[in-house]
């Protein structure tokens, strides 16, 4: 029973630990969760407080401070689950241990109690057996006369009713006599009363007993059960215990018991019980003296006790289980033991009381386990087995909080080491930029002197020196520029303009740049704009240029021979016509020469509908395609890499760094666009990308409105067998608002000529078909100069490379446009051969400050003295009459309309108040003005008569990047000059307000 | 006309070995390309200026450094205002100097910053030392009746230092 009990208290401890195991686990995975909560919010924090570098280290420490309480508190936790854990383990064994010993307690008083009743009740049997033979011998020996009992009757009777009294070794019966009667006694009996012996011996002789001295009284035994019979004769008076023995029974009326004693003969231990025999029938509440005067002898039994126990514990089973003890406690201090052996300490005992029937002894029974109690297997190993589970459950909170801990600093030192790449990046982008600026600073210098030094009178070689020294300078600064470009791109400083411009235009400022180089190479260079292209779009026309002009460099510098052909379309358009377009592509090229696929390289783009952008939005894809040396297939995979070039021999070959594609991928990303490219080596490559831009009006149609309307309604004729270059010809006339028609050939011009249905005003024709057959082509100017009917069309050779003038067959070749092909220079050329001709001012002409600064009021703003009189004299050489301020307050003072400056300059960084901060102060007070005079408030006449009050503030700077247009614009000022001032870049800003 | 002579070419001797050394650089000869006969002193007047500004810039970080608690903005931004004005006059060392001065200033570092003082003193005295012999040799050839050669004349060849003088005369 008590077993399964335990089972079940095991199986509920076993519960409650899981359940805690459990609880556990959840509020690991919850402070797992909070931290992770929590370190989210402190990388926000740590954002948040990056720029505020003293506040970063007071949360650091904070961090830390947390991070070290909260490992303490769980290592507290930890010890204290620990001792927890032990305390309930050792309560749960001493429980158990308790329990047990309870029930071996139990068991023990159990037995010990069943043996005392047995025994108290065998004793009180032979007991009331005593008793009744005393009544016996007073009823037949003292009570009949002659006496009806002789020893040898009492002999026979005592032998034969002894298994009446089974604790008695024998029954004696001694009689009272007095000494008076003593020696009648002895003669009647035929003995003296012997003296009890003192000493106990083994050899016990009745016939060397000293006859028993002289005494009030005696009491001889006369009648003895055989197994003592040698008492007969002895006097019970003379022997110690007897003797009180026998008074004290004659005194109570009752059985007595001696102390344990050895007894005579047999000197085994043994108690003697007495009865006295009365020769009348006492009332129970007679006196003690009526008792003695009644008294006619002793009745004694002799109980073994040794045997008397031992017969008992025959008789039950599990003898061998305990040890029982018997002792006489009368004397408590000195307890005599009757029955048992000291046997060693087995820690258990129980003490169970015996009561004999006599009141004046006291006896009682000790009981111990034979055995010491076993070993509490099931206690130790339950306690053990819990202590286990504490000690993983511990190790396992170890762990995990250790695991936390770990994770926390992985993650503080991956969040240092953020920080440290951060501000690494952040020092590379500074570095870049004073670099840079160091740079620029210095060549613009060596720039500006070279510029003065080319006006001064060289000779030739010395031009040629010069010259080699600023395409030198200039090739260093638009590195550098490449290099900050980079790094703002990658520091995602750089941001898109978002302003209307003509993509057509910047294509053909982008030809006009390279327009020198491929003259001089002879490669036809020419680009292709799509009439679905609406004519303006909002874009940022700077990077689109950028990207262009990076694509467009490298091909010339790896074409030899060809052409280099730039195409704009809608991707729409592409993207319908790309299975139609690509059999006839690989022929028909502009230079005849074949070329990449195109198609190939915007294989890899994305499908159209995904880049799909707001409505207005119109994605272009734009390819650049060379006949060029191509690029090696081994090196197509890291063209995009910056820095990276196909080879180290092409740097000394073709310069440049390798930077230009990579920049121009950035750009195109910004521009939501790909950048893709098929190359073909030896025959050329073909870069496309997408942009994406804003459509302002949502037209499609380009527009003919600008057309020049001295061309208007004429028509012209191309002469050429190739049809794309033809068409890219047409595409530069038509904007003139000329009729083209193309013809294929000479002999096909002719024709249409003789069959004048129409007045061809201008003829243009292709070098090659020209040079193909030189008679062929004078007989063709000699027809059209006697065309008879009207004024002869104007003829036009159309050449790639800039020759010497042309002497054929006598009469000089006609005027040569050289390509690539621009919608401005061919009005020029066309106006001049017509006779039209205005010299309009060159383009690139040398700026010239003076002529936009003269008699111009301008205010000088700036905190230091040195760089303020600086200032101040640069813009007077130039002729503007200059005011000096030295702070920004006084700027927003003297700025107050009405004043007479027309333009402001303004160093960004002063103390008090930077030039963004004044510049926004005067905008404010410039707008409240403006209202004011709108509404009424203020008079114009006070205003000098000028509604619109908006002073023009460019920013100084010795920054680059600190100084981006952007934040200019977005403070209010109109744009920015390095300072020290560079007369370029002066004239452009400059010009802007005061062309 | 000897002793101009001898003077104007010790003048270009003494400007020369300026600019190899380092003291002065571009910006001086755009400063002076500023002078002309609206502004005889020009170059002068800004130089001047400078000795002011900066001597009581020096004197201001001196006393900044000095200070228990060191406020390194305020230090910056005096640096920056020396660096401002000394590439004005094109004094590059100057200006050399207050780039790593400002680099100690951002990293707080006082003893780097002492040491910058030290040198931008240093710097600073040299040039103005440098500069005052310049102008009293210009003082100089005026006195003797000749003219101030130009900066530009120094790079290019002595020919051309007759047709520099009508530009400062």
């Amino acid at each position: 029973m008590s077993f399964i009990h335990l089972i079940g208290f095991v199986l509920k401890v076993g519960h409650f630990i899981l359940m805690l195991c459990c609880s556990m686990s959840c509020l690991i995975t919850s402070v797992e969760m909070k931290l992770n909560q929590s370190g989210k919010l402190w990388v926000k924090f740590v954002e948040i407080f990056t720029k505020y570098s003293s506040m970063i280290n007071v949360h650091n420490y904070q961090h830390i401070g947390s991070r070290k309480l909260r490992k303490t508190w769980l290592k507290k936790l930890l010890i204290l689950w620990i001792a927890f854990g032990t305390i309930v383990c050792l309560w749960i064994f001493w429980y158990l241990r308790s329990q047990a010993l309870e029930k071996r307690k139990e068991t023990l008083g159990n037995m010990c109690d069943e043996r005392a009743r047995m025994l108290q009740d065998q004793f009180n049997v032979s007991m009331n057996h005593v008793q009744a033979m005393s009544i016996l011998i007073s009823t037949f020996h003292h009570g009949k006369n002659p006496s009806a009992i002789d020893q040898e009757t009492f002999a026979k009777y005592t032998e034969r009713t002894a298994f009446e009294r089974p604790l008695t070794s024998g029954v004696a019966y001694a009689v009272r006599v007095l000494h008076s009667e003593r020696e009648q006694f002895e003669k009647q009996q035929g003995w003296t009363i012997k003296k009890m012996p003192l000493i106990k011996k083994d050899k016990y002789n009745p016939e060397e007993l000293e006859p028993s001295p002289i005494q009030p009284e005696y009491a001889p035994v006369i009648f003895a059960q055989e197994t003592v019979a040698h008492v007969i004769s002895l006097d019970m008076f003379t022997g110690k215990e007897d003797r009180e023995n026998v008074l004290r029974a004659r005194a109570l009326g009752k059985g007595v018991l001696t102390a344990p004693l050895d007894l005579v003969k047999s000197n085994r231990l043994g108690v003697i019980l007495t009865f006295a025999v009365y020769n009348r029938d006492l009332p129970s509440n007679a006196t003690q003296g009526e008792r003695i005067k009644a008294t006619d002898g002793y009745l004694g039994g002799v109980y073994d006790i040794r045997s008397l126990v031992e017969k008992l514990l025959q008789q039950l089973a599990s003898k061998q289980t305990i040890y029982v003890n018997v002792y006489d406690t009368t004397n408590i201090s000195n307890p005599i033991s009757m029955y048992g052996t000291n046997v060693p300490d087995t820690g258990l005992e129980h003490v169970s009381p015996l009561n004999f029937g006599d009141p004046s002894r006291k006896h009682e029974m000790r009981c111990r386990f034979t055995q010491v109690p076993p070993w509490q297997i099931l206690a130790i190993s339950t306690s053990f087995g819990i202590f286990v589970i504490t000690m993983l459950v511990g190790h396992i909170f170890h762990a995990t909080v250790n695991r936390i801990a770990k994770v926390e600093d992985d993650y503080h030192e991956m969040s240092v080491l953020k920080k440290h790449a951060e501000d690494a990046d952040l020092a590379k982008s500074q570095f870049l930029a004073t670099v840079s600026h160091e740079i620029r600073t210095p060549m613009n210098g060596v720039l500006g002197m070279l510029d003065m030094l080319m006006d001064t009178v060289l000779d030739v070689t010395q031009q040629d020196y010069v010259r080699t020294a600023q395409a030198s300078g200039k090739a260093l600064v638009s590195l550098i520029n490449a290099v900050l470009d980079q790094a703002k791109i990658e520091s995602g400083k750089l941001e898109l303009e978002a302003v209307h411009f003509e993509l057509r235009a910047i294509l053909d400022d982008v030809l006009s740049l390279f327009s020198g180089k491929s003259q001089e190479k002879g490669i036809e260079l020419a680009a292709y704009v799509s009439d679905k292209v609406p004519e303006t779009l909002i874009g940022d026309p700077g990077r689109f240029r950028q990207i262009i002009t990076n694509l467009m460099g490298n091909s010339i510098k790896f074409t030899e021979k060809g052409h280099i052909f730039v195409t704009v379309h809608l991707q729409e358009e592409v993207m319908d016509t790309i299975d139609v377009e690509s059999e006839s592509s690989s022929k028909d090229t502009l230079s005849g020469l074949p070329v990449a696929d195109r198609n190939r390289s915007w294989e890899v783009f994305r499908p159209m509908g995904q880049n799909a952008g707001p409505s207005e939005s119109i994605t272009l894809i734009i390819s650049v395609e060379d006949t060029g040396v191509g690029i090696p297939l081994d090196a197509q995979n890291r063209i995009f890499t910056p820095f990276m070039q196909v080879g180290p021999s092409i740097s000394r070959i073709h310069g440049g760094t390798g930077i230009g594609l990579s920049i121009s991928k950035c750009l195109v990303n910004l521009m939501n666009g790909e950048i893709g490219f098929s190359s073909v080596p030896n025959i050329g490559s073909t870069f496309t990308f997408t942009a994406v831009f804003l459509n302002p009006n949502g037209q499609q149609v380009n527009g003919q409105s600008k057309s020049n309307s001295q061309f208007c309604n004429m028509l012209a004729v191309i002469v050429d067998q190739r049809p794309i270059r033809a068409e890219v010809s047409r595409y530069h006339i038509q904007p003139l608002g000329m009729h083209v028609k193309i013809v294929p050939s000479l002999t096909g011009m002719r024709s249409l000529l003789t069959k004048g249905s129409q007045t061809v005003h201008v003829v243009l024709v292709e070098e090659d078909i020209w040079d193909q057959d030189l008679s062929k082509s004078s007989a063709f100017v000699y027809k059209l100069r006697n065309l008879d009917h009207q004024v002869p069309p104007k003829l036009f050779l159309l050449t790639n490379s800039i020759g010497g003038p042309r002497q054929c067959n006598g009469f000089s070749s006609p005027p040569v446009i050289t390509k690539p092909l621009r919608v401005n220079m061919l009005a020029g050329s066309l106006q001049r051969a017509m006779g039209g001709y205005k010299d309009n001012a060159r383009n690139g002409e040398i700026p010239n400050l003076s002529k936009l600064l003269i008699g111009r009021k301008i205010l000088v703003v700036d905190d230091n003295n040195v760089n303020l009189r600086v200032a101040a004299g640069a813009l007077k050489k130039y002729g503007a009459e200059v005011t000096c301020a030295d702070s920004g307050k006084k700027a927003i003072s003297l700025l107050e309309p009405p004043h007479a400056f027309d333009a402001c300059f303004m160093d960004i960084q002063m103390p008090e108040m930077d030039g963004f901060q004044a510049t926004k102060m005067i905008r404010k007070t410039e707008h409240t003005i403006n209202n004011r005079i709108q509404n009424g408030d203020l008079l114009l006449q006070d205003y000098a008569y000028i509604s619109k009050w908006h002073v023009p503030i460019l920013a100084m700077t010795a920054d680059v990047i600190q100084a981006t247009h952007e934040q200019c614009l977005r403070s209010g000022m109109d744009g920015y000059v390095s300072k020290p001032f560079e007369a370029n870049q002066l004239y452009q800003e400059v010009s802007r307000f005061f062309l | 006309m000897a002793a101009v002579s001898q003077l104007q070419r010790q003048f270009i001797e003494y400007t020369t070995s300026l600019y190899n050394e380092g003291y002065l650089d571009d910006q001086y000869t755009q400063l002076q390309k500023l002078q002309d006969e609206s502004n005889p002193d020009f170059v002068v007047e800004v130089v001047s200026l400078f000795f002011e500004d900066s001597e009581k810039l020096l004197n201001n970080l001196a006393t900044a450094l000095q200070q228990k608690i060191v406020d390194y903005k305020q230090v910056d931004s005096h640096v920056h205002q020396f660096k401002g004005s000394s590439s004005s006059i094109g004094a590059q060392r100057v200006t050399n100097v207050c780039i790593h001065f400002r680099n100690f200033c951002e990293e707080k570092n006082l003893d780097g910053c002492l040491r910058c003082l030290q040198q931008l003193k240093h710097e600073y005295i040299q040039v103005r030392n440098k500069l005052e012999g310049l102008f009293r040799l210009e003082q100089q050839i005026l006195q003797a009746g000749g003219s101030v050669p130009m900066m530009e004349s120094i790079c290019t060849s002595a020919s051309t230092m007759s047709s520099s003088g009508k530009l400062s005369a």
